[in-house]
């Protein structure tokens, strides 16, 4: 199958696509096109950032990427090879909590160490220092049902850490979280892409987000989601968030986004009125 | 007193260490919780033998037919021995030798006890094994699933007859009973419990190069294990019932043959004995069960207190 698609790209892309698109429920009834004709380059080290109408398809392509589903159009490739099951060097972060609850949180943290067979002192120090960058080191031998839905949040970051994947892939994993928080963990997620040299695809809501992180925002349209402009950020790291530059980026983002979610907001209610 | 319970909780969790005084008064209430659930309990069962009682003294109730608490418990003495299975066969035993009258209570409900416990286990082990394997291998699930589905609606009481023609008499029958009454609906518990397992925390392992053996064990078996006592809980109840059918048509020996002998002698007193004897093991098996529950099921959060202080 790898020969019949032969990579006509560079095969150190951390993430490619090519024409790939996702029906959900594919073949029945209820049939539901989420995502179309994405084509996408990542390269190692980068930092892309999804943006979108709610629905629009962005955690379907996470999906994809992390080899969690299957492509129904296209095909995607990762470092050269095919993206055909997951693999744990793409970590994803789920928008919704997954942490065990039947597993402490430095037991969650160290669970893909522990599917490896590593043994216990191994896991408890990966997974120490893993929490240590989330801040939350004193909280190791709770259980998630313990901790806040914020705190939840970052030990799963922690946990994707630990597997020290080469692709990090983020589904809105500081939603939850107080506006001051979100900018720590905004500057920490900073740090660990740096040093990690990891790329992210950061999937968000929040526009200030975006710009705060982004190397390239990916704009989505609403249903199906297709790939509606790539905005690059050039902005020099730390960024000033209140520069004119910012402002900027902001009003533009702002304006892309807003069309798409009136369109699919018109969509919507042109499909309930008719149901 | 709940309420404060229920904000403890969450404040316990946030600081890493809370000084030991705010777990010293949780467990001391606790402790108070404890002598309330004892109270009602008491409560309950009073008010109950209370209205039997006054329906006695008011000559509703035939103490011949529905003798009142306290006479049916007056004679335990009495009672008692005919739970001694020893001077009930044997021709030429006196009714005072052997085990004492309370013995043989005791060594009675034990037998009855330990049937259902290990009809229990036996079934749970086996359901929760097979109910895996179907949803392991797509080959096991072809196979085996249409007649575990057949079967499953066959009232246990039916299965009466095979347990006498396979095992005779003694305890196996009995435990058959026990593990085909709960084996086909927990075997479809269990198959449905994975189906719902959160597809979230199968993807988490995913990621994490996970085998598929190592999902199921990891993932899937602790996920299902808090809905799978769940389905053990409710079905104790209904354990306990076919057991006692097994041993009253001969099967065995055991409370529900007391019950039969207590049928066909005609004696009331003992019918009722026997059944609050019944009742009191079946209470205590339940309790304990929970207690195991708590302790296999530890990361549970206590929903029933959040229910009770709505
Ligand atoms: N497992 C699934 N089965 C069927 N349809 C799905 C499934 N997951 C998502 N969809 C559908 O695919 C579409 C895209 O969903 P997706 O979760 O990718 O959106 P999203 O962009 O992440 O939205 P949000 O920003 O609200 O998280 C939605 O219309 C949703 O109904
Ligand atoms: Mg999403």
């Amino acid at each position: 199958m790898s020969s019949e698609g032969a990579p006509h790209f560079s095969s150190r892309d951390a993430v490619v696509c090519r024409g790939v698109g996702k029906t959900w429920a594919a073949g029945t009834k209820r049939a539901h096109n989420a995502l179309t004709d994405i084509d996408l380059d990542v390269a190692p080290g980068e930092f892309v950032v999804f943006l979108g109408p709610s629905g629009c398809g962005k955690s379907t392509l996470l999906y994809l990427i992390a080899g969690l589903e299957d492509a129904t159009e296209g095909q995607l490739w990762s470092f050269g090879d095919l993206v055909e099951t997951p693999s744990p060097q793409r970590s994803l972060i789920f928008q919704e909590t997954s942490l065990f609850p039947w597993l402490t949180v430095w037991e969650n943290v160290s669970f893909g160490l522990s599917i490896r067979g590593a043994s216990k002192e191994e896991r408890r120090t990966v997974a120490a220092e893993a929490l240590q960058r989330v801040g939350l080191k004193a909280a190791m031998d709770k259980r998630p049902d313990e901790l806040s839905g914020g705190m939840r949040q970052r030990v799963a970051v922690a946990r994707a850490l630990a597997m020290r994947p080469k692709v990090l892939l983020m589904d809105e994993p500081f939603a939850a979280l107080d506006v001051q928080t979100r900018a720590r963990m905004q500057d920490f997620l900073l740090d660990v892409w740096r040093d990690s040299g990891a790329s992210v695809l950061f999937v968000t809501h929040h526009i200030d987000e975006a710009v705060a992180l982004a190397d390239r925002v990916v704009v989505f349209t609403s249903r199906p989601g297709r790939i509606k402009t790539i905005v690059p950020i050039d902005m020099p790291r730390p960024r000033n968030l209140f520069s004119r530059e910012a402002e900027a980026l902001r009003i533009q983002l702002t304006d892309l986004l807003r069309d798409e979610v009136d369109r699919a907001f018109a969509e919507q209610e042109a499909l309930t009125a008719t149901a | 007193m709940a309420v404060v319970t229920r904000d403890s909780t969450p404040g316990a969790a946030a600081g890493a260490s809370r000084p030991a005084a705010a777990s010293r008064l949780m467990a001391s209430m606790a402790g108070l919780d404890w002598l309330a659930k004892i109270w009602w309990t008491c409560l309950s069962i009073s008010l109950f033998a209370g209205l039997w009682e006054l329906c006695w003294a008011l000559g509703w109730a035939d103490e011949k037919l529905l003798p009142p608490p306290h006479i049916f418990l007056s004679n335990i003495a009495e009672q008692g021995r005919y739970f001694n299975t020893a001077t009930r066969w044997q021709v030429g035993q006196s009714m005072t030798e052997g085990p004492s009258a309370f013995e043989s209570v005791l060594i009675t409900g034990a037998a009855t006890t330990a049937r259902v416990f290990v009809g229990l286990i036996l079934a749970s082990v086996l359901a929760i094994g097979v109910g895996v394997l179907v949803r392991y291998y797509r080959f096991f699930d072809r196979l085996v699933l249409p007649t575990i589905t057949l079967l499953s609606p066959v009232s246990p009481i039916a299965w009466l007859p095979v347990a006498i023609f396979l095992f005779g008499i003694g305890n196996a029958p009995a435990i058959f009973m026990v593990v085909v009454a709960l084996f086909f609906h927990m075997v479809l518990a269990t198959i449905n419990q994975i189906d719902t397992v959160n597809t979230n925390l199968i993807n988490v392992a995913r990621t994490m190069g996970a085998s598929k053996a190592q999902i199921y064990a990891r993932v899937i078996v602790p996920a299902i294990l808090p809905g799978m006592l769940q389905v053990l809980r409710m079905n104790l109840f209904g354990a306990w019932m076919v057991v006692l059918v097994a041993e009253s048509t001969g099967v065995g020996y055991g409370m529900g043959q007391v019950i039969m002998l207590a049928r066909n002698t005609f004696n009331p007193s003992l019918v009722f004995f026997t059944i609050a004897v019944i009742g009191l093991l079946g209470f205590t098996f339940d309790w304990l069960l929970r207690l195991a529950q708590r302790r296999i099921l530890y990361w549970l959060p206590d929903t029933a207190e959040r229910l009770r202080v709505l």
